[in-house]
């Protein structure tokens, strides 16, 4: 057999050629059969979804009892501390008592002036002054808290939820000082002693955190409504706000209904019927 | 006569390098053996397969918190065809749920390696809760 210097380089460029398109041809091969069997991460088919998450609060059927059993319901479901609760002392032992100015809310009630402090008048009507509102996070449209959260922690989720991804809290309470509506408390100790009952449902917090009403988001993704709504009574509806068909679009259509500070354009999504 | 000064220093610099190993003779520094719960010895499989499980849990944790926390999608479908609950500590499907003793499947090893991962800050075992 007779080398010629053309031959060699004939079939070294037909090796180099066909070692170059072996990973291309494995790849194509691959698609047609592995497809399949990569993992994939879903939704639950029983979750609801929305476009964008709403909450109307019937002030007009709301009276201390219902709001209370919602404070309550709320405190359970997502494990926020009550501080008048008492810690075990044999399982935390020396701990300092709490401080009142500290506590940890995620819906409470309000009075109106303290709710709607731009629309108080000399002559409201008499109603209104002993009226219990709930106020909690109101999952802005255009949301303060997330544009000055400095590591993303703070975010609005695609259907409008603003969401707290507390692994990723520094502490640094820059949302805390955003928000117009005070609806965030940050964890200045460890908040599990104060919590009486814990759900294991849904994790706790830990020292320097800080937490808000994040619209139950995991129930809503089992496909249970949230704890406040479970616990309303029907003054609470939590529905889409951009379906015409849903039921939180209907009760708007008819009735009046006002939101929380509306001049400062954050575009809250908790409407209060009046 | 800087000879003996010279391999005096050298046992001692030695001798320190090698501090670890001489320590350590004679110990036993055996990986630590976990437990699998009744729970788990009977499910005989896991998100991911034994070996990719042990080195790579850690990052899958953290796919998944992001993928719960951020996109609401908390439906884990394996490469083994199982569907499981994204979760850490919540539910029977979930990781504790299956793996209920945390101190003889989590900690043995994490002690070992003297890590002290904050997962347990806020996700509640199911004995904490029990408790």
């Amino acid at each position: 057999m007779i080398h010629s210097r053309r031959s060699f380089i004939k079939a070294a460029g037909v090796s180099v050629l066909a070692i170059g398109a072996a990973p291309a041809i494995k790849a194509v091969a691959a698609s047609g059969s592995g497809a399949a069997s990569l993992p994939s991460k879903t939704r639950r088919p029983e979750a609801f979804s929305a476009k964008r998450w709403g909450m109307a609060i019937d002030c007009r059927r709301m009276n201390g009892d219902i709001a209370g059993n919602i404070v309550k319901a709320c405190r359970k479901a997502n494990n926020v501390p009550d501080f008048s609760h008492k810690p075990d002392e044999d399982k935390y032992p020396g701990l300092r008592p709490p401080k009142k100015d500290q506590e940890l809310k995620w819906i409470w009630e309000e009075s109106y002036h303290h709710a709607f402090p731009e629309m108080e008048d000399e002559f409201l009507a008499d109603k209104f002054k002993s009226m219990p509102f709930l106020v909690t996070c109101n999952h802005c449209k255009n949301a303060p808290c997330v544009q000055a959260c400095p590591t993303r922690a703070t975010f609005k989720r695609e259907d409008g939820v603003v969401m707290m991804d507390f692994h990723r809290c520094i502490g640094c309470r820059f949302c805390m000082a955003a928000c117009p509506f005070g609806a965030r408390s940050f964890n200045f100790r460890d908040p599990k002693p104060f919590i009486p009952e814990i759900n294991p449902d849904f994790p706790t917090r830990s020292k320097g955190v800080v937490e808000k009403c994040n619209l139950c988001a995991g129930r809503l993704a089992k496909g249970l409504q949230p704890a406040c709504v479970e616990a309303s009574e029907g003054t609470i509806v939590v529905g889409d706000l951009e379906d015409p068909g849903s039921e939180i679009r209907a009760l708007l259509k008819e009735n009046y209904a006002i939101r929380r500070k509306q001049e400062l354009g954050t575009e809250p999504s908790v409407y209060y019927i009046m | 006569m800087s000879k003996n000064a010279i391999i005096a220093g050298l046992v001692v610099f030695v001798a320190t390098a090698l501090f670890p190993f001489w320590f350590n003779i004679g110990g036993s520094n055996a990986a630590p053996e976990i437990e699998l719960s009744e729970r788990a010895k009977a499910a005989r499989y896991c998100v991911l397969e034994k070996y990719d499980m042990r080195a790579e849990h850690m990052s899958l944790l953290d796919e998944w918190r992001d993928s719960v926390v951020r996109d609401a999608d908390r439906l884990y479908k394996g490469t083994n065809g199982k569907s499981f609950n994204m979760s850490l500590s919540t539910g029977e499907d979930s990781c504790l749920g299956c793996h209920t003793d945390k101190e003889k499947f989590c900690d043995r090893c994490h002690n070992f390696v003297s890590v002290a991962p904050y997962c347990w800050e806020c996700h509640t075992t199911p004995e904490e809760v029990t408790r």
